[in-house]
């Protein structure tokens, strides 16, 4: 048994009456919270991109996403913001922790007193945003304090990578090393394994700006989710939905989508380029008609023609195939996939990929004439005449020119051409010292593929590319560029050519001039140079790869007078529909630049035509 | 004598919570006590099966106000389990920090329901003020003062800021110096004595039996802890003491109870001598893409109230398949307090009940 004290013992409290009581006073006397405190919400709205994590997170439902108008929509941004209700919020700071631009946090702000329930809902600020309600030390009062009284600089529990709760980096993925890229046409991204596609697919947080900025506005959270869950085949029928080439987009696409991702915020977004090419390549083609539901057709009897297989036409024609028209393209190049073939070089686009995609496509019931010229072999008159309706996705296949003095030399190039000579198999010139004009994905293509036939024949790399544009807004994609300069290739951006230097027929070099600015205070093409800075080049060999232009040729007398045009672009409606009714566009002649913007101007169209058709309307 | 139905609880001063037993009683004496619970029924087992294995982590402390960080512990360590997930060394250590000043501040907590209860109020009162000092400390760690949401699946939230060692051993020196102060007031008070002891008397028979764990048992002289029996987070990289008392009454209780929050503290101070370096947290999958394969665990903690466990299913989904949690006030509120009562006098109801330290919410989920 303890030893008990006196009964008189608990008289020695009484001290504490001598001594300065403990308890605050409040208001009056006021304790700091803490600075990690999990207080009101504050969001900074510049940051803030509307992704909807921290709604979708929330356990108690108390966020909701209200859309505000004024504010910016579109390129990975949605014009919405987190509105907050106090009556359901536990403050536990989910939120803030998935919120991938940090812009949610909590402040250490906690009162609001009022009869009205109404007003527990805030739409989340910050001082930025809100300078009305935030308030400096100064004109705060603790008596006033709510939802709308608040402190500025008064931020508590916020956002840190290390206990984010998503992954901000993704799966490295395997790739040859610049030594093995030189010397050789083999595919340079070696692609995922089943547990690093997995892996990657489980960073996507589901928010959809994905699927807003695709230009083919693809089902991108669904395939990737059914690749996490491990069903491929319903991921392949995702993905066939809105994109019939995607072991092609799986590997050249100019992703928006990535560009869109909000893990790019403070990471790095999520692969989802190389999630579809594994979804893709992970399947047989053998199993595709069973997979994609496409072994029976019923056939409408209508008769469509393509003019142009590249990705256009490709989907124009497969999308139509879908709908039970008889699709016949008409392509004037030996082998089916335009630009895509006989543009981008193998080693970014292997040709089995393509084969793989455009033999599916054949393999539904489309009818591909290779080495067929529009307006030589047959003509646009006959085609209307002999189908219900034509789309035409003839593509930007001619090369401009610098025009400057020297570029009618022989030993000036088109860079589109040399692209083509080189999937054509045919020999074209190779120096030792090549200069490329230009600092679009076309510059960057022809350059890796010099580098890579010069490496062949002498050992080395002497490739200098040179374009108006400054580095950082270069056209051409950013790893594109990183890539080139990996592989030993020069780069003097924001120089212009003034004019090639030629003694005998030969090319001793290329004399260059500072570009100052490219556009005008219009936005318009109207590079500004500075005369006195110049610059001197070696090279015995140029190559232009400025843009591409299209070639109409094929558009007789009687069909162009009926046509409307928009400054230089034909007049279509949202279908790709011209002001003749039979006649479609789609691919670059309608909008470019890309394979996947050429993919949705096919598919598009294929509903157009079948509204057309099936409408009965008059040719 | 007539036989009269009284209601105790859940609108009675003597009643902590929202509980009520029904005692039969005759004079003073009682005769049978029926416990009877559900006023304070949220359905969170069945709640945590429509939420993520993410979004059950702030829900879970919510259980027991009294006790919400053993709760997320268990929560953690039973996903921990299923998903298969490694937690750093760092975070073990902290985890155990963290959830001894836990234990203090739920004993204080208790401390003051208990010597409230009795009328010492002067206790009462610093033990209240004590409590909100390492409030303070919670505060500055996780940023809430009384639910934490801070020990997830993976380890911890967020690592210790910059001197926040220092000031654990600040605050917990200055709480020590009141423990003669207590002593004299309260726990070696002749009033107290007199007022507790051979009340609510348990054997360690009947204890086992009934299935008495925590204080209930350690009062009886068995010095039963899961941080020995099974030992989790850093429990079995420091040597403590497990305090024990052999006369099974309502006042060995509060004297283990008291001995316990000297031992938590000696044990602080040595966790915090051995801390690692390093990181706290294991990132777990993105929580919209979350599944755990299918399986059962069984994990427990000894809370301060006694061994608490969490039974938790998972059928392969993003969700719990069920969730069942073992709260030591259970048995001790339903059983033992039911057959400790009968033949004790009304005025000990409350007494007897805050010494097993019954807690309501922990009985109803």
């Amino acid at each position: 048994m303890d030893k008990k004290t006196s009964v008189l013992s608990p008289l020695k409290a009484l001290k504490y009456l001598f001594k300065k009581p403990k308890t605050l006073r409040y208001p009056f006397e006021l304790k700091e919270p803490a600075e990690r405190y999990r207080g009101l919400h504050l969001n900074d709205w510049e940051k803030c991109v509307g992704c909807g994590n921290c709604a979708d997170i929330c356990p108690n439902e108390a966020i909701v996403m209200k859309e505000i108008p004024g504010l910016e929509s579109g390129d990975g941004k949605r014009n919405e913001r987190p509105e907050i209700d106090y009556g359901r919020c536990c403050f536990c700071g989910l939120c803030v922790d998935i919120c991938p631009t940090g812009s949610l946090k909590l402040s250490r702000d906690y009162l609001h007193i009022h009869f009205d329930p109404g007003t527990f809902k805030l739409l989340a600020k910050d001082e930025n945003t809100d300078k009305e309600h935030f308030l400096p030390e100064k004109e705060y009062s603790i008596l006033k304090a709510s939802l709308t009284h608040r402190r500025e600089n008064y931020e508590g529990f916020s956002s840190d990578l290390e206990y984010a709760l998503f992954n901000p980096e993704r799966v490295q993925m395997s790739q040859l090393s610049p030594q093995e890229r030189k010397s050789s046409f083999i595919e340079q991204v070696k692609g995922f394994s089943a547990s690093e596609a997995m892996k990657e697919a489980s960073r996507c947080l589901e928010c959809k700006l994905c699927e807003e900025a695709c230009p083919a506005g693809m089902n991108i959270v669904d395939y990737v989710r059914n690749l996490w869950e491990g069903n491929l085949e319903e991921s392949v029928r995702d993905i066939y939905k809105t994109n019939p080439l995607p072991g092609v987009c799986g590997r050249v696409c100019t992703h928006n989508c990535e560009s869109a991702c909000v893990l790019g915020h403070r990471g790095e977004p999520v692969s989802i380029r190389w999630l579809k090419r594994y979804v893709v390549d992970n399947l047989p083609l053998s199993e595709y008609k069973k997979v994609l539901e496409t072994e029976d057709i019923k056939s409408t009897g209508k008769k469509v023609a393509v003019v142009g297989a590249g990705p256009g036409g490709l989907s124009a024609a497969y999308y139509l195939r879908l709908l039970g028209y008889e699709v016949v393209i008409f392509e004037k190049l030996p082998k089916p996939g335009g630009m895509m073939r006989y543009g981008i070089p193998e080693y970014r686009l292997p040709y089995e990929a393509l084969d793989k995609d455009i033999e599916y496509i054949k393999s539904v019931g489309v009818d591909i004439k290779c080495g067929t010229t529009i307006g030589e072999d047959i003509t646009l008159t006959e085609l209307r005449d002999n189908y219900d309706a034509v789309f035409v996705s003839t593509g930007f296949h001619t090369g401009r020119s610098t025009g400057v003095s020297g570029s009618e030399n022989s030993h000036v190039f088109q860079a589109i051409e040399l692209l083509r000579k080189v999937t054509m198999k045919e020999e074209i010139e190779v120096t030792d010292k090549i200069m490329v004009i230009g600092g679009g994905d076309v510059a960057m293509d022809i350059s890796r593929t010099l580098a890579r036939l010069q490496t062949k024949k002498f050992g080395a790399v002497n490739v200098t590319l040179s374009c108006l544009e400054a580095r950082d807004i270069m056209p051409a994609t950013p790893e594109e560029i990183e890539e080139a300069l990996e592989e030993g290739i020069k780069m003097y951006p924001g120089w212009g050519p003034e004019k090639i230097i030629i003694e005998k027929e030969k090319i001793k070099g290329i004399v260059m001039k500072k570009c100052l600015s490219v556009f005008d205070e219009e936005g318009k093409f109207n590079p500004e140079f500075n005369g006195e800075e110049k610059k001197k080049f070696e090279c015995s060999m140029v190559v232009e790869a400025i843009g591409q232009a299209p070639d109409f040729s094929f558009l007789t007398e009687d069909i162009k007078e009926k046509l409307e045009y928009e400054g230089r672009r034909m007049k279509v409606n949202e279908y790709g529909q011209t002001s003749l009714p039979w006649l479609f566009i789609g691919g670059d002649i309608m909008r470019g630049p890309d394979v996947i913007n050429a993919i949705d101007t096919g598919h598009k169209a294929a509903r157009g035509i079948d509204k057309f058709i099936s409408r009965g309307e008059k040719k | 004598m007539r036989e009269l139905e009284l209601f105790f609880g859940p609108q009675h001063l003597g009643m902590v919570g929202n509980f009520s037993i029904t005692l039969s009683v005759e004079g003073d004496k009682i005769l049978k006590a029926t416990s009877d619970p559900g006023f304070l029924h949220r359905g969170f087992e069945k709640l945590m099966e429509c939420r993520t294995w993410m979004q059950n982590f702030p829900l879970v402390c919510r259980i027991n106000v009294v006790e919400p960080d053993h709760m997320e512990m268990v929560y953690a360590m039973a996903v921990e389990k299923l998903a298969g997930i490694e937690v750093p060394e760092r975070a073990h250590w902290v985890r155990s920090i963290y959830l001894e000043l836990a234990r203090i501040a739920s004993h204080l907590f208790g401390l003051w329901a208990y010597s409230n209860m009795l009328g010492f109020d002067t206790a009462a009162q610093w033990a209240m003020y004590h409590r909100d000092l390492i409030l303070d400390l919670f505060e500055e760690l996780t940023g809430g003062r009384v639910y934490h949401i801070y020990i997830w699946p993976g380890g911890v939230r967020r690592d210790f800021p910059e001197g926040f060692t220092d000031k654990i051993v600040k605050t917990l020196h200055s709480i020590g110096k009141s423990v003669p102060d207590y002593n004299d007031t309260f726990f070696k008070n002749p009033l107290f004595y007199e007022r507790t002891r051979n009340i609510g008397k348990v054997t360690r028979e009947e204890a086992e039996k009934w299935g008495g764990v925590g204080q209930v048992l350690r009062a009886t002289g068995k010095p039963f802890d899961i941080r020995k029996v099974e030992p989790y987070a850093a429990y079995d990289k420091v040597d403590f003491n497990i305090p024990t008392r052999e006369e099974g009454d309502a006042y060995s209780r509060i004297m283990v109870i008291r001995d316990e929050m000297i031992e938590s503290v000696h044990l602080i101070f040595k966790l915090i001598e051995g801390l690692p370096k390093g990181k706290v947290y294991n990132k777990v999958p993105n929580p919209f893409k979350w599944k755990i394969k299918e399986g059962e665990s069984y994990v427990r903690v000894e809370s301060s109230r006694g061994e608490l466990g969490l039974y938790l299913v998972s059928d392969g989904g993003d969700k719990p398949y069920r969730a069942h949690f073992r709260t030591p006030s259970y048995s001790h509120g339903l059983t033992v307090l039911e057959k400790v009562l009968e033949g004790a006098n009304i005025s000990d109801v409350g007494n007897i009940m805050i010494s097993m330290y019954v807690c309501a919410p922990e009985i109803d989920r």
